[in-house]
């Protein structure tokens, strides 16, 4: 797998291929970003506004939402749900190109086919999904001032305070560092399971669900030790 | 001309190759030949460099292969079409695009030239018009004829064809046995065809290799491999009723 590394040798298909990549990975992946993080932001709004009562202030709803969206939310479960999406497809992509004999074609035209295939998808996934966070934060927090307002909970004051209250910008470059790594886990897994298939379809079936559960398994192990090591 | 020089290879304690030696020659169509599990399959592999071997050498006209870095590698590889037994195309590319898709990635041409280029290839195998085809569209007589317009584009100078007949019908089957032919003759390329399909054997070969438990078990050519006296080279030939039935009717049995 050192060979992803490599340079590729056209520059310009290269530059397609990741294009490509970022359209698979980013554009194609906004949509459940986006509904994941309005649904998620609305509930967690609702849910801090049940267990709040008495001497609890009522700008906790606004704090929490942006806590939760910005520190596990958006960068450590958005990741965990596009593992399944993103990994499935890059290991059963790759696991059927193997298979099929796709990936020996290339190597026999004198193609680095780990750099041509999976380098592009590392740096889409390394671009991509940060961007898709930074979404996720702002579509979850702006979805849940809109439920406060639209159910009364909260009033547009209280939950703009609750926003900026004990604001550290440190955490949203957290978050950032947390997503990036991930990213990478997600991708180079998925690529290694997809590439390493042997065999024939219930080969490939196996390497996609591999590919999401050990993304997802290592990414959760990661998150405890970044947690670790930049909050504490 | 390739030379295979005491090929050995292994896979967990079970030797698939046992110290194989051969030579494919330049203009020729060189059949290796024997049963699934032989060995065939890898010692193709060995040679194009898709498995490492544990021991021997893999000479490209006189250039040893196995001792190159993978730079070296590259520009030998640039010399070689492969023709896979499933195809091996790019599903997500047109048929138009599998064709230039090695020109792009290693000539200098330009678009219009490249373009010129899969006319011609594609002309070549006889499917002019069908460019804009994706691979699933196509027949599997079709998809094979399509792998051989890749294999040919940058004109390589070795083809390898693995089993390029499996799973097609007997007339299609010919037609890419006698197009095989042709363009080995036409440019004079080393061509070398795994196959355990009789009928390509006779049509086709120039050379055959027969490969028996991981050893070259017959060298020769068609004439000579009718009359072997080996006993496992005639238990392979003439396993098919339709192939004893030659043999008793033909005059192979009276030389």
């Amino acid at each position: 797998m050192a060979t992803v590394l490599h340079r590729p040798e056209k520059g310009k298909i290269f530059r397609r291929q990741l294009v490509k990549e970022m359209s698979i990975i980013g554009i194609e992946s906004i949509g459940i970003v986006a509904l994941l993080s309005v649904f998620m932001g609305a509930v967690m709004c609702l849910q801090t506004a049940h267990q709040i009562s008495g001497w609890i202030p009522v700008y906790t709803i606004g704090f929490t939402v942006r806590q939760t969206m910005i520190l596990e939310f958006s960068p450590t479960l958005i990741p965990v749900i596009l593992a399944g999406k993103i990994g499935s497809n890059i290991a059963s992509q790759l696991g059927t190109m193997r298979v099929t004999e796709q990936i020996d074609a290339l190597e026999i035209m004198g193609v680095n086919s780990a750099g041509f295939l999976v380098l592009p998808k590392i740096i889409a996934g390394f671009v991509c999904i940060p961007v898709l966070v930074i979404m996720s934060m702002a579509l979850g927090v702006s979805s849940g001032a809109v439920i406060a307002l639209i159910t009364g909970v909260s009033s547009m004051a209280d939950f703009e305070y609750g926003l900026q209250v004990d604001f550290a910008s440190y955490d949203v470059v957290y978050a950032l560092i947390k997503t990036t790594i991930f990213a990478l886990i997600m991708t180079s897994v998925s690529a290694y399971h997809g590439y390493y298939t042997s065999g024939g379809a219930i080969e490939v079936a196996k390497s996609s669900t591999k590919a999401v559960v050990y993304s997802v398994v290592i990414i959760m192990l990661t998150n405890l030790v970044l947690t670790k090591l930049l909050l504490t | 001309m390739i030379e295979v020089k005491n090929i050995s290879k292994s896979f967990g304690g079970t030797h698939v190759l046992k110290d194989v030696s051969a030579t494919f020659e330049k203009g020729k169509v060189n059949f290796i030949i024997g049963r699934s599990g032989s060995g065939k399959s890898v010692l193709t592999k060995c040679t194009v460099g898709l498995l490492e071997p544990d021991l021997g050498h893999v000479f490209f006209d006189g250039r040893d292969f196995t001792t190159m870095n993978r730079k070296e590698r590259k520009e030998i590889r640039k010399e070689i079409g492969m023709l896979f037994q499933g195809g091996a195309l790019f599903d997500s590319m047109t048929v138009s695009e599998n064709i230039k898709f090695p020109l792009k990635m290693f000539s200098d041409m330009d678009e219009t030239r490249m373009s010129a280029r899969v006319r011609d290839c594609l002309s070549r195998v006889e499917l002019e018009g069908q460019g804009d085809k994706f691979p699933a569209e196509l027949s599997g007589g079709m998809q094979k004829r399509v792998g051989i317009a890749r294999a040919i584009s940058m004109n390589p100078k070795y083809l390898f064809c693995d089993e390029p007949n499996s799973g097609l019908d007997p007339q299609t089957a010919i037609v890419i046995d006698n197009l095989i032919l042709d363009i080995t003759n036409e440019y004079g390329m080393t061509t070398v065809v795994v196959s355990h399909d009789m009928n390509s054997v006779i049509e086709a070969s120039d050379t055959i290799h027969f490969i028996h438990n991981g050893e070259i078990a017959f060298k020769g050519d068609n004439a000579d491999m009718m009359v072997s006296d080996s006993q496992t080279l005639n238990d392979f030939i003439y396993a098919s009723k339709l192939m004893q039935k030659l043999r008793d009717t033909s005059s192979y049995k009276n030389k």
